[in-house]
């Protein structure tokens, strides 16, 4: 979502994306102008009259699990919003009966929390697995 | 997802995703939906919008409500053509 016109999205698509991603952009291009939906989602730049570079996490309830907004000069890691969406569907396959620890990915080991654990996070998560 | 349209303006449902806006708040005065700031809370709804978008070849509308059963990523950015 950006402040351009869809007539604009499309060329975007059409005359670059296009020759970036086989097929064009998979996924609805849309369009704030006046940055109405910005505004209410925090990302509309009113100097500039553009809209950061927010991401919003939304699980299958429409609940907002996460976000992260830069301004524009940086773009995002794809892969980061990738494994929190990986992580946060698996928070809710255990019905959140497990807890993902820094650095989780699928394959790694999750956290159980309970009285047990209290205090035992040394015994079973090292900080290398932070950065692994 | 979303049905054909004719290309219109963005705008906020004025309610969280799956429920119909509050519009017991407003007065006579303000008809209008009232676009309130700063809604955004990990753990809350997220604010509902219906948006004209461009998708394959097609001008269409979308609400983010149509989306609900699905993880949806929902990214802003400041323009097409910019460099990064």
């Amino acid at each position: 979502m950006s402040v351009d016109s869809v007539f604009v999205h499309k060329m975007w698509n059409d005359h670059e994306l296009s020759r970036m991603v086989k097929g064009g952009v998979p996924f609805p291009m849309l369009s704030d102008g006046g940055g109405r939906v910005g505004s209410v989602y925090g990302v509309y730049l009113e100097d500039a009259g553009v809209e950061a570079r927010g991401r919003f996490l939304i699980d299958p309830d429409g609940v907002i699990q996460g976000f992260e907004v830069l301004t524009p000069p940086v773009g995002r890691n794809v892969g980061e919003t990738i494994r929190q969406f990986q992580a946060f569907q698996h928070v809710r396959k255990s019905k959140g009966t497990e807890a993902m620890p820094s650095g989780w990915k699928p394959g790694k080991l999750t956290l159980k929390p309970g009285p047990g654990l209290v205090g035992k996070v040394w015994e079973v998560w090292k900080t290398k697995m932070a950065f692994d | 997802m979303g049905k054909e349209i004719k290309a219109g303006c963005a705008r906020p449902t004025g309610g969280p995703v799956g429920e119909k806006a509050d519009t017991s708040k407003d007065s006579p005065q303000q008809p209008m939906i009232k676009e309130v700031k700063a809604m955004i809370t990990v753990g809350k709804k997220a604010p509902d919008f219906t948006a004209p978008a461009y998708h394959k070849g097609k001008f269409i509308s979308v609400q983010l409500s149509e989306f609900l059963g699905k993880w949806v990523s929902l990214c802003f950015y400041p323009g097409d053509f910019t460099f990064v």
